[in-house]
This record gives C-alpha cells, sequence and structure tokens, in this order.
C-alpha cells in the first residue's frame, strides 16, 4: 500500500475530477448560452465559448416580465423569501419542540414525540389536498404564508435537535439550575450556543429545501407576481404561443443557482461541523 | 458560614430502587465531610438531594438551621462541583465564573472583584479568556471550583471531583481542595468512592452501604475501631483479613491458638478481623505459608491461606519469607478486631 501511494492518489483525484466534470459541464453550458443570442442558440449549434450578450440578457431578465409573466429579480426575491421562511420558522419551531421533549416532563410526552415521528412519513405531496384546502380558507393562497407555512412544520428537524440535545451532558442543566438560570435562561445562554452548529447545518439544508420547492408553490400561486424562481423557470420552458428565448431561460437558471451557492458557501464551515461534529 | 445537617433522609427513585434508607447526619460549621462508600451505595443521590437536584422523598436537610427540602437549587446557598465539571463549553472561563452571579443579578464590579478574587486563588488568572476546550484537566478542575467559590455558599459540595485526573495531579488536587477548604472555612460535602482520598482528606468521614450510613468518624477512629466488618474491609489497603474464630475461655482461638482477649463470653460466635500490618513474622505462631509475594517497594506483601482462608500479610522490605516457605505468624490481642458472623457488629472487647 504504501509504495503504492503516489498511484493511490491519482486514481481518486482522476475519478472525482470526472464526477465534478460532469456535473459542472451543463452549468457551464447554461452560463455560456445566457451570453449568446436567441437565433445562436435556436438553430441548434450550442456554442461552447462565451458570446457578446450576456449584459443585455441578463438586464433583460431581471427587469422584464418576458416568458413567465414577472421579472426574475421578482421571482428570486419570492423565492428568498419563501426559502429563508421556511428555513428559519422550521429551526425556530424545532428547536422548541425539541427542548420540550427532552427537557420537560409533561403528560402524553411520549405521545406527542410519536405524533411527530410519523408525520415523516406524510411529507406535503401525500398530505396535498387537505393541506391545500385548509390553505384556501385560510385565504393563504398567493401569500407568502401560504408558500412557507405548510412546509414548516418539521420532523427532520425535531428529531435532529432531539439527537443533539440528548448529548449535551445532564450536569450542564443541573449546573445552570444552580447557578440560578430557569428554562428559559438555560434554552436562550447554554443551549442555543450549543446548537450553533446544528442549526446552522439545518438552515442550509431546509433553505435548498425551501428554494427547490416545486408542486407546493405551482398549486398555492397563481399570480405571476407571487410565484417562486422555479415555477417560472419551468414555464418558461413551456410557453406554447411565443418563441422560447433561450438565452434567457439559461440566464434565469444561472440566476436561480446563485442563492443557494451563496448560502452553502457562506455557512460552509458551521455547516461541516454541524454535520460531523457534535460539540460538548 | 453554617452547619448541614441531615435528619432520617430517604430516596426512592421513582423505579422503586430505595436509594437512600434514612441518612441522619450532622456536619459542623466549617467541616470537611466526606462520604464514601462502594459505587451505588447512594453516596451521589444524598449529595444531590442536598443540592436540590433531586427530591426528597421523606426525611429533613437543614443549612444553617433553614430547612430547604423544598428549595430551589439556586437559593439553597450551595454550589457543587461536578465530576465532569459541567463547564459551560460555549463561554470563557471568566464568563463562567460569573455566570451565576450574573443571574442573581450581583453588581457587576462586584462580579469582576471576586471573579478576580477566585482566579487568584487558584492561579488561573492567564486563563480568564481561554475556553474550557482550551484547558487541561487540572486547569478545568480548578475552574469547576472557582465557579463554587465565587458564589461565597455557606456549603460546597463535591461528587467525586478528582475521579477524571492522571493519578499524579489527584494527589496534587486533593491537597489543594483541602488547603483551599481550610482558607475558606466552607462547611463542605465531598462524595467519593476512592478510600485513599477518604482517609486523607476528612475531618468526618461517614463510611456508606446499600444507602445506609456504616459509621460516622474521624478518619483514625474508622480505621481503629470499624463499627461493622463492612467498615473493616472497605477502609484500608489491602483490606483487613477476616478469620474464623472460637470464643473460648480465656479468649479467642484462631487455628488452633489462643489469643488472650477479655470480656468475650465463651461459646459466642465471633469472626476476628486483623489487618495486615497487624500479623508479625515470630518464632512461634500460627503456620502460615507463604503462597505467593508481591513487592510493593517500601513493604512486601505476602499472600496464602490462614485458617481456611486467604489472607494478606504486610511484613518490611528486605524480610526473609520466600513463596513456598512456611513462617510463623503472632498476633497481639490489642490488634484483633471482633466482629458478630451474623450482624457484622463490632464486638465489645475488654
Ligand atoms: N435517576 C435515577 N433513577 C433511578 N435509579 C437511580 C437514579 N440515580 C441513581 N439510581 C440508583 O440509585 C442507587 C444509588 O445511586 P448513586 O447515588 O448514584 O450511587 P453512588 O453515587 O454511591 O455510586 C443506584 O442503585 C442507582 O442505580
Ligand atoms: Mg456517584
Amino acid at each position: 500500500m504504501v509504495e503504492n501511494r503516489r498511484f493511490g492518489n491519482l486514481i481518486p483525484h482522476l475519478v472525482l475530477s470526472l464526477g465534478v466534470a460532469v456535473v459542472a459541464f451543463p452549468v457551464y453550458l447554461a452560463l455560456i448560452g445566457s451570453t449568446h443570442d436567441a437565433a445562436t442558440i435556436a438553430n441548434g449549434q450550442m456554442p461552447l465559448w462565451p458570446g457578446g450578450n450576456g449584459i443585455e440578457t441578463y438586464r433583460r431578465a431581471l427587469t422584464e416580465s418576458g416568458m413567465a409573466g414577472a421579472p426574475v429579480g421578482l421571482m428570486l426575491l419570492n423565492s428568498t423569501i419563501t426559502a429563508l421562511a421556511i428555513a428559519l420558522g422550521k429551526i425556530f419551531i424545532s428547536l422548541l419542540s425539541a427542548y420540550a421533549l427532552i427537557y420537560f416532563r409533561f403528560p402524553f410526552r411520549q405521545t406527542a414525540f410519536w405524533a411527530i415521528f410519523v408525520t415523516l412519513m406524510l411529507p406535503v405531496e401525500v398530505r396535498i389536498y387537505p393541506t391545500y384546502k385548509v390553505a384556501a380558507d385560510l385565504s393563504l393562497l398567493d401569500t407568502y404564508a401560504g408558500l412557507a407555512l405548510p412546509l414548516i412544520a418539521s420532523a427532520t428537524a425535531t428529531l435532529l435537535f432531539r439527537q443533539f440535545f440528548l448529548t449535551v451532558p445532564n450536569e450542564l442543566v443541573e449546573a445552570s439550575r444552580i447557578d440560578g438560570a430557569g428554562p428559559v435562561r438555560f434554552f436562550l445562554d447554554t443551549l442555543l450556543p450549543l446548537s450553533r452548529t446544528t442549526m446552522a447545518a439545518l438552515f442550509v439544508i431546509q433553505f435548498l429545501y425551501g428554494w427547490n420547492q416545486y408542486l407546493w408553490p405551482l398549486l398555492v400561486t397563481t399570480r405571476d407576481d407571487m410565484q417562486t424562481v422555479v415555477i417560472g423557470l419551468r414555464k418558461m420552458t413551456s410557453i406554447t404561443d411565443q418563441l422560447t428565448e433561450w438565452q434567457i431561460v439559461m440566464a434565469t437558471a444561472v440566476l436561480a443557482m446563485v442563492p443557494p451557492v451563496v448560502v452553502v458557501f457562506a455557512m460552509q464551515k458551521l455547516f461541516v461541523r454541524g454535520l460531523v461534529e457534535t460539540e460538548k | 458560614m453554617a452547619g448541614l445537617a441531615l435528619d432520617q433522609l430517604r430516596k426512592t427513585y421513582s423505579g422503586g430502587v430505595e436509594a437512600v434508607r434514612g441518612v441522619s447526619l450532622d456536619v459542623p460549621d466549617g467541616a470537611f465531610c466526606v462520604l464514601v462508600g462502594p459505587s451505588g451505595c447512594g453516596k451521589s443521590t444524598v449529595l444531590r438531594m442536598i443540592a436540590g437536584l433531586e427530591t426528597v422523598t421523606s426525611g429533613a436537610i437543614t443549612i444553617g438551621g433553614r430547612t430547604v427540602n423544598t428549595v430551589e437549587p439556586a437559593d439553597r446557598d450551595i454550589a457543587m462541583v461536578f465530576q465532569n465539571y459541567a463547564l459551560y463549553p460555549h463561554m470563557r472561563v471568566y464568563d463562567n465564573l460569573a455566570y451565576g452571579l450574573r443571574n442573581r443579578g450581583t453588581p457587576k464590579p462586584e462580579i469582576e472583584t471576586r471573579v478576580r478574587e477566585a482566579a487568584r486563588l487558584l492561579g488561573l488568572e492567564a486563563m480568564l479568556t481561554r475556553y474550557p476546550r482550551q484547558l487541561s484537566g487540572g486547569q478545568r478542575q480548578r475552574v469547576a471550583m472557582g465557579r463554587a467559590i465565587v458564589r461565597k455558599p455557606q456549603v460546597f459540595l463535591f461528587d467525586e471531583p478528582l475521579s477524571n485526573l492522571d493519578a499524579k495531579l489527584r494527589v496534587q488536587m486533593r491537597v489543594e481542595i483541602r488547603r483551599l477548604q481550610r482558607q475558606l472555612g466552607v462547611t463542605t460535602v465531598y462524595v467519593t468512592h476512592d478510600q485513599v482520598e477518604a482517609m486523607t482528606m476528612a475531618d468526618r468521614l461517614v463510611v456508606m452501604n446499600g444507602g445506609q450510613i456504616e459509621q460516622v468518624g474521624t478518619p483514625i477512629e474508622i480505621y481503629r475501631r470499624p463499627a461493622t466488618r463492612y467498615v473493616a474491609t472497605f477502609m484500608g489497603s489491602p483490606p483487613m483479613n477476616i478469620l474464623p474464630a472460637e470464643a473460648v475461655a480465656g479468649g479467642v482461638r484462631i487455628d488452633g491458638t489462643v489469643i488472650p482477649v477479655a470480656g468475650i463470653a465463651p461459646g459466642t460466635p465471633v469472626e476476628a478481623g486483623i489487618r495486615p500490618e497487624d500479623l508479625r513474622l515470630a518464632a512461634d505462631g500460627l503456620a502460615f505459608r507463604v503462597a505467593f509475594v508481591e513487592e510493593l517497594g517500601a513493604t512486601r506483601l505476602l499472600h496464602g491461606p490462614l485458617a481456611g482462608t486467604d489472607v494478606a500479610v504486610q511484613v518490611p522490605a528486605g524480610s526473609a519469607p520466600q513463596e513456598g516457605d512456611t513462617v510463623r505468624l503472632a498476633i497481639d490481642a490489642g490488634a484483633l478486631h471482633l466482629f458478630d458472623p451474623a450482624t457484622g457488629r463490632r464486638l465489645a472487647q475488654g
């Protein structure tokens, strides 16, 4: 093994590079495509080098209502608000429910735990009709609340926090009690700071989850100015009464990738720590 | 400053485990009281009830004359040092020390003074801005003690605070805890399963077994006059030898030899306890075949059968007996401890 180390390093690098290339190439194509004009792409030859139309394309995509009926800028805003609300809402609710489950003795605690657990089997897709009915009755259609609320309740996040809380030594609770910290103080002063990395990991995962939602936003929004960028993108590729301007579609796709990438990069360090480390 | 009293304290856990079964104890103001006993005997439970971390099933806990059974831990005027230190990992040392004071609304300058004072006392001045993970085991232990000291409590509670340290540091911290406690004069209850720690640190030693107190006394009293066979064998290393014996006219017969002991009625069932260091090599006495020898440097331990049980004999370094030799052992009447085989209680001797 040892004498082969050089060679042994080469193979994984090759495989990884190949993997990166396979994933990155379509992204590269989208980026290139967005810099050409409509005619170049429409004639069927996908260019591999940047064209000169980039600035114009992005300006139009961001500001003009165009094919999706709303400018990409607005859709990005909708997506960002929705994804943020979902991610933060999930973290908030799950933190509180996990705190209750671990640190308090109340009647039907175990029942509450199982009830939360069972909802793992009930994602939005399964309960979509009743959820839609409730959202409609509460006049949440075409609102940010309607987009985010039904996706906020989260068994996954609750269970993750529960798992983390179980690793927090009980003596910390007791030391806090002796130090005169009540339940709220303990939560804010000790548990929350200790959960930082877990929260960061969850934030990244849930932000992406919220960002990539398709079915629910499709149902709950009818107005063009409330649609998310994922919906808008889909709409652009399937318009029938006008020519699809592929360079705009490509630009939209590229733009739609930016916020998730920013989130992942910004949280990378904490995210990785949250997944691999249990801080004690 | 104040003393601590436990009166018929009991604890039954919700699962039905009777962890503490009627413990009564008086710890005078400023005393260093050590609870010692094997794992699972209820030491921690007693301590945690004093701290207010466990509810009391029955009985009373009094601190400085005030019954505190239902008082919140923060209001009992106690401070506790945990085995794993339980420092707040996300707070710097300074904040670890200050946290309790802040929660009680102590004015900032006062907090500053007290924290600096405790840090000086413990040699932690240079570490105040560090996080617990940047400290060694011994330093963390000090921070845990600092957190107790800054509160100026009436009672310190320690739950096996040294068990996570290596042997050398343990000896060092043992001395240091004792020095600090003397200096501050705070009433202390210290829990350990280590009998050396218990012997060396205690003013008042409490030996526990099965949720009850076996004996209370100074370390020397407990070593010299163990009240039960249990205490006799638990305290002391190597443990006291217990030999079957027979009360006869004029004394106690062990393995055919009569040792003159007054005050024991012939025919009384007895067991004889004798510490390894009280068995002497002699020209005449009980025959003892050395099965194997442990060399301890300063002393040697001879192991072998005597009166049907395995016994240990402690002899000076450089003494003659080797494995396989048969030697003679003498027993002084004054070194003999007699116990009732049925109850394990010490029998009165003249
Ligand atoms: N929270 C608990 N619930 C049920 N039983 C417990 C609990 N804590 C301790 N016990 C039991 O009580 C007995 C005494 O425990 P403990 O006080 O921790 O002993 P020690 O500190 O002397 O080792 C043990 O038998 C232990 O299993
Ligand atoms: Mg214990």
